[in-house]
């Protein structure tokens, strides 16, 4: 059932500095920018919060930037700023190709990188390619910044090392030395969430990432660690399937999901060098 | 002047959609209007113990006491109640009703209105259900017979599942109650199947009760029956209040609680000779009926009778039945029973086909119905029976032989069907239903008065070219009432592929009668001199049509619409995610009253085909569609509907209006069994829709672990 929209209330800070002053003071509120899954849990009354602090006009959290090599993506950068990007489209092609499969056009336009992060949802298009990209996030509260590895930024099911208080303000991602590969599997060929994902980089280092297979997503470290062992794509598949608990759901079945994931990396390994 | 059938002239409807004037139902308000909302049973079956409501004075609450008439929905069978009285058959049973001034009032009203229940164990198995809604007998020769003069006797199951119809628009309606009088606006496709619930249910008579459609954004079927529902329960509350009531499903409740198709399993035995002939087809049909009968009865018999496919065979045994089960009423959608069954036959001939060593195409041509050829009711057809041509016309257009032997043993795959749609209602439906039209005289032309509506297929603009040609007048000089029962003659519901072929050929019979009466005159002339009239005429058999619902044999249909589709596809062996590369599409429609509509229809309803074989799935949890979301429920986008290749053929039919037969249906039969057989092509034995992923790796591992040869990922 629908919330209630006399129920809701919303806070529109002017900066950054009042929003984390305001989180400080209230950590209970919820902090929105482009709303795209937030509207939808309100439709279907998923969701439970009823107090929000709006991001969307606050310019600090946008934009794009290299500094030191390191790519620092602004928490409220749209898909769509990703598609266009040439930084982005250079350095971290599978990154554009996540961001153009999100939604349609007019969720591109709304929904940020920050979102897809903090929404914590296992089917997020985008956490395959951080965790493969060896992202940090940069979490700021009133008193300060501190920055955590992504693959430690989850702890469980929608569950992250985010302090109430705390605001995701970019997402940096060093510089890739190596290929990049990318694959979602959607219910359809758009408007689709996944019902599995594979972000991968090949090259000095060897990533493997996967979406929709577990409550957070999964840095497939034992695979990755068999093949650049020299082992065979039998046995890193093998590792695979200790690292991942896919489940049955509306969209797909666990089975299809344990068996596209094998497929799905020897695909990726038949495909880089 | 130029003729205005056969050309792409403006649609009627076109401005108005186009720059957002069109008015649907959640466009209208009525002073003091009021907003209705629907407490539903949230289990799949029980008894109801008791209602509590916690509502203050300003809502107004309906239970099935305040029905002034009988509780069911009239339809054909009064099994159905308006508002459940003690017991629950199903999931999201409409219980009680409440409204209120302001919407977001009744947001979260759910939560202060308790219902209890005592649960029952619920059925979801057509197959071991103990309750009937409908049995169909058809037999033709000595099925015995026909066994005993084959080579071979090839059997096969195969299963559909429920497919939502999906309009764009969901169900609305406002009512609107007056003195001793009620009207109802809405989006619906049958006004008068409305109005007849609404003088049942409000115990009025007939001419104190008026439905209007306002401008409905599409119903595939889902707008034939469930509208009814819908204004009974408005109408319900606005007489209570005795104020106008708006109800509105949003997409969630429209998902759960309206019809879907009917899911079905069915089983083909079928005798053949050694060189490919059919000498006998035994066939079983069940559907699943759901919890109420709705029009399981009839969707039964358009199945059954399309059951055999376009084929003919002396010997046929067809058994069907309608089941109840503790899920949501199916009902009516798009095909009607003939795409589930069609899908069966044209997925076993490819069976067989493969077992017997002979080509689809080969195999098809053996057997097609020909002129004068017999169907499994008797019916001998006329010139116009087109399979032959169809399949001809599909195969060389699509280079179906040559890529058939080029993709064997890739990742991509080609397969066909041929399939064939009666228009007009079934058997002595139309006998029954004896629909009129009429046409009115106007200043400048003249005015078609039906209760045919306009739901996207292009209603009025393919009336108005029928009656511009017949009348010689021009196609602007026509205009159309809207489908309002207080101005519309009853011409039937907007269904079966009937309102071009039957409502049209009623409004042509009109034309040609004012044409005579004016004479030498223009429209315009003899209005001014002599002032309007009003011409109707009404249904009548052509010649020598004869039918028998008791030995369900004779002719079922006036005539046939035929069709052949070819569907080329990829599958990804890392993923058994299914691309179309290719459809072709080939039908023949008797004529083309309007190509670019009539193309339309045939484009929307493959790609409709092509979503209820590859993705379409409801998934059912308990009674309850698990996935009542646009998010969860996936129908194709331009992306996943391949590009298509659409003929279109005419083999006149004497009694359509200048030759036209049905369209809108047919294009659904054929895409199912040409995904399912093209799979087959590339080494997927799949006997049940949808091929999702999921199904299409079970099957390659079942083949796998079979020892049988197959490629691997």
């Amino acid at each position: 059932m629908p919330a209630n929209p006399t129920s809701l209330s919303l806070e529109r800070p002017a900066s950054l500095k009042a929003a984390l002053s305001m989180l400080a003071a209230d950590p209970a509120l919820t902090p929105i920018a482009g709303c795209t899954d937030v509207y939808v849990g309100l439709q279907f009354g998923t969701l439970t919060e009823r107090r929000f602090i709006d991001l969307w006009d606050l310019k600090e959290l946008r934009g794009i930037s290299v500094d030191r090599d390191v790519l620092r993506i602004g928490a409220l950068t749209t898909y769509t700023a990703i598609i266009q990007s040439t930084i982005v489209q250079k350095r971290l092609p599978m990154l554009v190709a996540a961001s153009r499969e999100v939604g349609g056009a007019q969720i591109q336009n709304r929904g940020t990188l920050g979102g897809n992060v903090a929404n914590a949802s296992p089917a997020g298009d985008t956490l395959p390619v951080l965790a493969a990209a060896n992202a940090r996030i940069v979490l700021r509260n009133h008193k300060g910044t501190r920055t955590v590895a992504f693959d430690s930024f989850y702890t469980g099911y929608r569950k992250s090392v985010r302090q109430p208080d705390e605001l995701i303000v970019a997402i940096e991602m060093p510089r890739i030395d190596g290929q990049q590969w990318w694959r979602k599997v959607g219910t359809r060929r758009a408007q689709a969430i996944s019902k599995i994902m594979m972000a991968a980089v090949r090259g000095r280092d060897l990533r493997i990432a996967f979406g929709s297979v577990a409550p957070t997503v999964v840095l497939a470290a034992k695979a990755a660690a068999v093949l650049r062992g020299g082992g065979s794509i039998a046995d890193a598949q093998a590792a695979l399937e200790t690292e991942i608990a896919p489940i049955d759901d509306v969209r797909s079945t666990g089975e299809y999901r344990m068996k596209v994931a094998a497929n799905l990396l020897a695909q990726f390994w038949n495909e880089t060098r | 002047m130029a003729r205005a059938v056969g050309r792409n002239v403006r649609r009627k409807d076109g401005d108005a959609k186009v720059t957002g004037a069109a008015k649907y139902i959640d466009d209208l308000t009525f002073p003091g209007m009021m907003y209705g909302a629907t407490i539903r049973s949230t289990i799949p079956r029980g008894t109801i113990a008791a209602r509590h409501v916690a509502l203050t004075d300003d809502f107004v609450i309906a239970d099935h006491r305040d029905i002034p008439g009988p509780n069911y929905v009239a339809l054909i069978d009064p099994d159905q109640p308006c508002l459940a009285v003690d017991h629950i058959r199903h999931f999201a049973e409409p219980i009680l009703l409440v409204a209120h001034a302001d919407k977001h009032a009744l947001i979260d009203v759910h939560q202060r209105v308790t219902i209890e229940t005592r649960a029952l164990t619920p059925n979801y198995d057509p197959e071991t259900s103990e309750a009937c809604f409908k049995r169909i007998s058809i037999d033709k020769g000595q099925i015995d017979f026909g066994f005993q003069i084959s080579d071979f006797v090839i059997d096969g199951e195969y299963r559909t599942g429920h497919q939502e119809q999906l309009y764009i628009e969901t169900n609305g309606v406002i009512a609107v109650p007056g003195d001793g009088a009620m009207t109802v606006y809405g989006s619906l496709q049958c006004p008068y199947y409305v109005h007849k619930a609404l003088v049942v249910l409000l115990k009025l008579p007939p001419e104190k009760v008026r439905v209007v459609q306002t401008e409905t954004g599409g119903g595939f079927g889902g707008k034939e029956e469930y509208p009814s529902m819908l204004a009974c329960h408005a109408a319900i509350l606005a007489r209570k209040a005795k104020r106008p009531v708006k109800m509105i499903y949003d997409r969630v409740e429209d998902l759960l609680a309206t019809t879907k198709r009917h899911p079905s399993i069915v089983r083909h035995r079928t005798g053949l000779k050694r060189d490919g002939r059919i000498t006998a087809m035994d066939v079983d049909v069940i559907m699943d009926g759901g919890a109420y009968a709705t029009l399981s009865a009839v969707v039964l018999s358009r199945g059954v009778i399309h059951a055999t496919g376009p084929y003919r065979c002396d010997h046929v045994r067809i058994r069907g039945r309608a089941m109840m089960t503790h899920t949501p009423p199916n009902g009516a959608f798009r095909g009607f029973g003939a795409p589930q069954t069609q899908f069966a036959i044209e997925a076993h001939i490819d069976r067989i086909s493969d077992r017997l060593g002979i080509d689809p195409v080969t195999l098809r041509e053996i057997n097609a119905l020909r002129p004068g050829d017999t169907t499994a009711t008797g019916q001998k057809l006329g010139k116009d029976a087109s399979a032959l041509p169809v399949l001809r016309d599909a195969v060389k257009r699509s280079r179906f032989t040559q890529k058939r032997k080029k993709l064997k043993g890739t990742n991509r795959g080609i397969g066909l069907s041929l399939f064939f749609h009666g228009s007009g209602f079934t058997g002595g439906g139309e006998v029954k239903l004896a629909s009129k039209a009429s046409l009115e005289l106007t200043a400048t032309g003249a005015k078609i008065l039906v209760a045919s509506t306009e739901i996207g297929q292009g209603t009025r603009t393919m009336h108005a070219q029928i009656v511009a040609d017949a009348l010689g007048v021009p196609f602007d000089a026509i205009d159309v009432h809207e489908a309002d029962t207080a101005f519309v003659p009853d011409s039937g519901p907007t269904v079966a592929s009937r309102t071009c072929m039957i409502v049209g050929k009623l409004l042509e019979r009109c034309a040609r009668d004012m044409r005579k009466r004016l004479g030498k005159l223009t429209p315009a002339q003899y209005y001014k001199k002599h002032g309007s009239f009003t011409v109707t005429s009404q249904y009548e058999p052509p010649p020598g049509l004869q039918w028998s619902d008791d030995t369900y044999a004779g002719d079922a249909y006036g005539s046939y619409a035929w069709g052949c589709n070819v569907v080329e596809l990829e599958v990804d062996p890392v993923t058994f995610e299914v691309t179309p590369i290719n459809v072709t599409a080939v039908a023949e429609i008797g004529q083309a009253i309007h190509p670019m509509m009539a193309i339309g229809q045939i484009e929307g309803g493959t790609a409709q085909g092509i979503g209820y074989a590859l993705t379409e799935e409801v998934v059912m949890k308990d009674g309850r569609m698990a996935n009542a979301q646009l998010t969860n429920y996936i129908i194709p986008t331009p992306l996943d509907a391949a590009p298509m290749d659409i003929g279109v053929m005419a083999r006149p039919y004497q009694h359509g209006p200048f030759g036209a037969k049905g369209v809108g249906e047919m294009p659904i039969d054929g895409p199912a069994p040409a995904v399912i057989n093209a799979l087959r092509h590339c080494g997927f034995d799949v006997r049940s829709i949808p091929a999702t992923p999921e199904r299409l790796m079970s099957a390659f591992a079942r083949e796998n672990s079979a020892g049988r040869r197959r490629r691997t990922p």
